[in-house]
């Protein structure tokens, strides 16, 4: 049964919608509720501070919802874009909407952990409630760099016109592509909001360490970040390398395992890499004396959690290359 | 079995409403019940403040509705828009 183009971009981008919603509502909502739970515990230690710590919850909400915004963006986009009919961009619709809608689980509950922690922070110690919210926001900044990435791709995905390739097995490299970084960018997302919240908490008990804590922070969430790096990189070699027409099942099916081994292989090292440098991060702030050790420690930690994100890369890179 | 084009647009518009409200109700489900489960253990610490407490849920609580909401939005835009 082949179907029409038309038909089959029509079928792609519902689907595609549906799952770029679906998945990508799921993070920012988990991470906002995890907010505002904290947030009224919070409350509960210290109700005079109520105003500030609801400012600052719905301040650390909003850079959640972000993830959420660009999932939304993309699923009405692909519900109403209109583009040159053919399979094979049928085919990356469909990668298009599992990439955003996956990309954007880990950078909103990511996201909800510092807007939390700075909650709390502020019960706490409300004499330093502004450097708690910057904390708050250099933290999630950077732990919503997975969903622009993962927003990259996707309109990569969606808007250049892949019509002159093979459909076999092209269609399989552009879903793989989607995979890879949609699924790694849930654990560097997760990872590097694990490290912010851990800031938080640390500047709120010693605010006095504000910069160690934050650069502590900066190189726990760039490790972090690599996992959903190597995830991208899998994806540009997948979208932009062109692969000779062949109709059996087995080169299109490396493809795709290309794709799954790098996207689950990013989720592990992520989420790894982010409770190391949460770890870090909170020694960091009762301990800043040490605070080189404990980079240097969290580091060599880090490299060698990655290790598995490696193996699938490379796993990922062999499929594509020489099988 | 012959499978005309239209109908498997509409087939596939109806699962992706499906996929899309599915999906998209797990997060503001957990969210919205973290914050719950909180606001009960900051009330039961603190009573008196139960008022307060329980307006700070409600607000966050609402904002993680948010991306269901989204989701609604798109599962209906797929059943009777498109």
């Amino acid at each position: 049964m082949i179907l029409d183009p038309p038909s089959a971009m029509k079928i792609a981008s519902f689907v595609g919608a549906g799952l770029c919603i679906g998945f990508g509502a799921i993070g920012a909502a988990v991470g906002e509720g995890y907010t505002a739970g904290l947030a009224n515990q919070g409350i509960s230690q210290k109700p005079e501070k109520s105003g500030d710590i609801v400012k600052n919850m719905l301040v650390g909400q909003a850079v959640a919802e972000s993830a959420g915004i660009f999932a939304l963006v993309i699923a009405i986009l692909l519900i109403f874009m209109e583009s040159t009919p053919s399979l094979l961009n049928a085919a990356s619709l469909i990668g298009a909407g599992l990439c955003m809608g996956l990309g954007a689980i880990g950078s909103g509950i990511g996201s909800g952990f510092p807007g939390g922690e700075a909650c709390l922070g502020i019960s706490r110690q409300p004499a330093v409630s502004n450097r708690l919210t910057t904390s708050m926001l250099i933290g999630s900044a950077v732990c919503q760099t997975p969903a622009i990435f993962a927003m990259v791709i996707s309109l990569i995905l969606m808007f250049t016109k892949f019509t002159d390739l093979p459909l076999s097995p092209t269609w399989a490299a552009l879903l793989g592509a989607g995979l890879s970084t949609g699924l790694a960018a849930i654990g560097s997302g997760i990872g590097g909001g694990m490290a912010a919240g851990a800031s938080c908490e640390g500047v709120a008990r010693q605010p006095e360490t504000f910069g160690s804590v934050t650069t502590t922070m900066l190189v726990g969430q760039a490790v972090s970040q690599t996992p959903a790096i190597f995830g991208l990189v899998v994806s540009f070699v997948l979208m932009f390398k062109t692969f000779p027409e062949s109709q059996s099942l087995a080169p299109a099916m490396a493809l795709l395992g290309a794709g799954i081994s790098m996207g689950f292989g990013g989720v592990g090292p992520g989420v790894g890499n982010g409770l190391t440098a949460q770890e870090a991060v909170r020694w960091v702030a009762r301990n800043v004396e040490h605070a080189g050790l404990l980079t240097r420690t969290m580091m060599v930690g880090q490299a060698v959690a990655q290790s598995t994100a490696i193996y699938a890369m490379v796993v990922s890179l062999v499929l594509i290359f020489v099988v | 079995m012959a499978i005309e084009g239209a109908d498997l647009i509409r087939a596939a518009a109806f699962v992706g409403a499906g996929i899309a409200m599915g999906l998209g109700a797990i997060g503001p489900g957990v969210g919205e019940g973290y914050a719950a489960g909180r606001a009960c253990e900051a009330i039961g610490r603190k009573p008196e403040e139960a008022g307060l407490i329980t307006r700070t849920m409600l607000v966050g609580q609402a904002v993680s509705e948010s991306t269901g909401i989204y989701s609604l939005v798109v599962a209906l835009l797929l059943l009777f828009v498109v």
